[in-house]
């Protein structure tokens, strides 16, 4: 590490730090609005509200029938991670393990739905599960948001079997594991710690995911993250209060995930693919 | 499962004796192999087919020839002005957010500590566009904090608008953009061995130098990806056009189009017209970064001998 001594150095050095920490004083400022609109009783162009109150979340919980809501964000939420990590978790097993013809292509279509806008697959594919009358159902919801999730687990658990040495399982085999005693003694306590970090991803993308959710969510199928924006889009309808109280407990919802998520994972894993673990110098 | 490998040298004296599966699994396919039908099915039947049908229903308009919703699209200004507003909101912000990830992350690179940074970073891209929008309306708006704050220092007169309009959805692209730039900016840097650095500047080379000169070429196909990806999310903003921006004005954007033609007007056909022109607008800036990209350095970051 170099450090120049230089005035001139000293600024830059002083204005990106100050950047930073303005960055972050905003986002800190975005969620703490939040928080503080939803226990205010009244709060207009003062620093702070004139009082303080909970009972918004009483409201917000029976106006927007949160329980029902929560009830069946989470069934879908499981039923995606639990689908997609069946699916994906075996396929990127082939794909670690084995060499096959056409194994680039297979990839290349694993990582198309990542890079493409979800709009775009989304209308089509919405428009065939209301074709189908899936529409507005709770498994279309479920297909529509397996789309992204799939390829997610796939790519997160490709390099992390790869790096599990199959000389491992090899070994197994010579003393006599079968296919299911290989799977439930070997590699599974072996790649337990990959399976929760791209599940516990999959979790909290999943509860976030908007457009998809959207374009196919009914009256009984919507998430929370789909009512929040019915509620913030009818904003002029109710107090600006109760949709915060509804947006804490859609953070608090999220953020317990990713708290338990960062257990697993490293923060930069959220946005980039794991990193194969670089040979030593 | 080796065995295929093992056997195979032995036999090979009578290759024709070879069993079918034999041959398959010295080629790779065997029974393992078989585990990777779920999920290439499910991404045919739930990407590629809805992806063909789009296209071909995007050909077969109800009425008229069949490039009508691709006639329609670029004869109505209210329809090909969002490729424009799109692009206007996207690339500034998308170069924007690199422009700040790339300073800030040479910095954070190295601090021993960076855990309680990359946590707070990643609470917008976990949280989501719908809330950063909730929670900009409140914070950004005339009686919010930053307005408060900045009549306290005494920078303007009177509270800026800066919700319901262009700033709006710019700040909140900013907000959820620039983690994602930073934290796959930061891991690039990362991978760059400190000791090029070092080299650099026994050398006789200044800051300035080690940047343009040393840093800057290794980091360009980084960036590139990066700005990649953060223009792909930057592009399909859709749930703070709306809440945060003027939707029927300067901030409707592709999304918004697609989405209101094909669940609006019930005209899925037109619908997946811009949905199919939104993703070869965003394949073509993609494509044109990428091909720049090769014009630079290309070759190992790393400080070992090859």
């Amino acid at each position: 590490m170099i450090r120049d001594q230089g005035i001139g150095s000293k600024l830059w050095r002083a204005a990106v730090w100050a950047l930073a920490i303005l960055f972050v004083l905003n986002l800190l400022g975005v969620i703490a609005a939040v928080v503080t609109n939803s226990l205010a009783t009244r709060w207009l162009g003062t620093l702070l509200p004139v009082g303080w109150t909970t009972r918004w979340y009483f409201s917000a919980w029976s106006e927007f029938q949160l329980t029902d809501v929560l009830l069946v964000t989470f069934q879908i939420v499981f039923l995606v991670t639990l689908l997609s990590g069946l699916i994906g978790i075996t396929a990127a097993y082939a794909l670690a393990r084995r060499d096959f013809p056409g194994k680039r292509f297979a990839v290349l279509l694993f990582l198309l739905p990542l890079l493409v806008p979800p709009l775009t697959y989304g209308i089509p594919l919405a428009t065939l599960l209301y074709q189908v009358g899936l529409g507005g159902s709770f498994w279309g919801v479920v297909i529509i948001n397996l789309v992204p999730s799939i390829p997610f687990v796939v790519l997160v658990m490709i390099p992390f079997i790869e790096q599990i040495d199959p000389r491992v399982e090899a070994a197994a085999r010579v003393f006599g594991a079968g296919t299911w005693s290989l799977f439930a003694r070997i590699l599974l306590p072996l790649l337990l710690p990959g399976m929760l970090a791209a599940l516990l991803l999959v979790l909290v993308r999943t509860i976030a995911m908007f457009e998809l959710t959207f374009l196919v969510a009914g009256p009984t199928s919507q998430t929370l993250v789909v009512s929040l924006y019915y509620a913030v889009f009818a904003s002029g309808v109710r107090a600006s209060q109760s949709i915060d109280a509804m947006a804490v407990v859609y953070m608090v919802t999220t953020l317990f995930w990713l708290v338990l998520a960062l257990r697993f994972v490293n923060p930069t894993q959220i946005v980039a693919r794991a990193k194969q673990s670089q040979p030593a110098h | 499962m080796t065995d295929a490998a093992f056997s195979a040298p032995g036999r090979s004296s009578a290759p024709e004796r070879l069993s079918l599966k034999t041959r398959l699994a010295a080629r790779g396919l065997d029974g393992t192999t078989l585990l990777v039908l779920p999920g290439l099915l499910a991404i045919l039947a739930l990407f590629v087919y809805p992806f063909v049908y789009g296209i071909v229903d995007s050909v077969t308009p109800e009425t008229g020839a069949w490039y009508e919703n691709y006639r329609r699209f670029f004869s109505e200004p209210f329809l090909y002005n969002t490729i424009a507003a799109t692009l206007w909101l996207a690339l500034p912000v998308t170069l924007v957010n690199l422009a700040l990830a790339v300073p800030i992350a040479f910095r954070v690179r190295l601090m021993r500590r960076q855990r309680l940074l990359t946590t707070i970073l990643v609470l917008p891209i976990t949280l989501g566009t719908v809330l950063v929008a909730e929670g900009l309306l409140n914070f950004l708006g005339p009686r919010g904090w930053f307005n408060q704050a900045l009549l306290f220092i005494g920078l303007i007169d009177g509270p800026l608008r800066l919700t319901n309009n262009y700033w709006g959805v710019f700040a909140s692209l900013l907000i959820t953009g620039f983690p994602f730039a930073f934290l796959l900016t930061l891991s690039y840097v990362s991978g760059i061995d400190p000791a090029i650095e070092q080299a650099a500047a026994t050398l006789g080379a200044n800051a300035r130098r080690r940047f343009t000169r040393v840093f800057l070429p290794l980091l360009v196909p980084g960036l590139a990806v990066t700005f990649c990806l953060a223009f792909v999310q930057a592009f399909a903003v859709f749930p703070s056009a709306v809440l945060l921006g003027a939707p029927a004005g300067p901030t409707r954007v592709i999304s918004i189009a697609a989405y209101s033609a094909a669940f609006e007007e019930y005209n899925h056909s037109l619908g997946s017209a811009i949905a199919i022109i939104m993703g070869v607008v965003q394949l073509a800036v993609v494509l044109a970064v990428l091909g720049l990209r090769g014009l630079f350095y290309r070759g190992p970051a790393g400080g070992t001998k090859g």
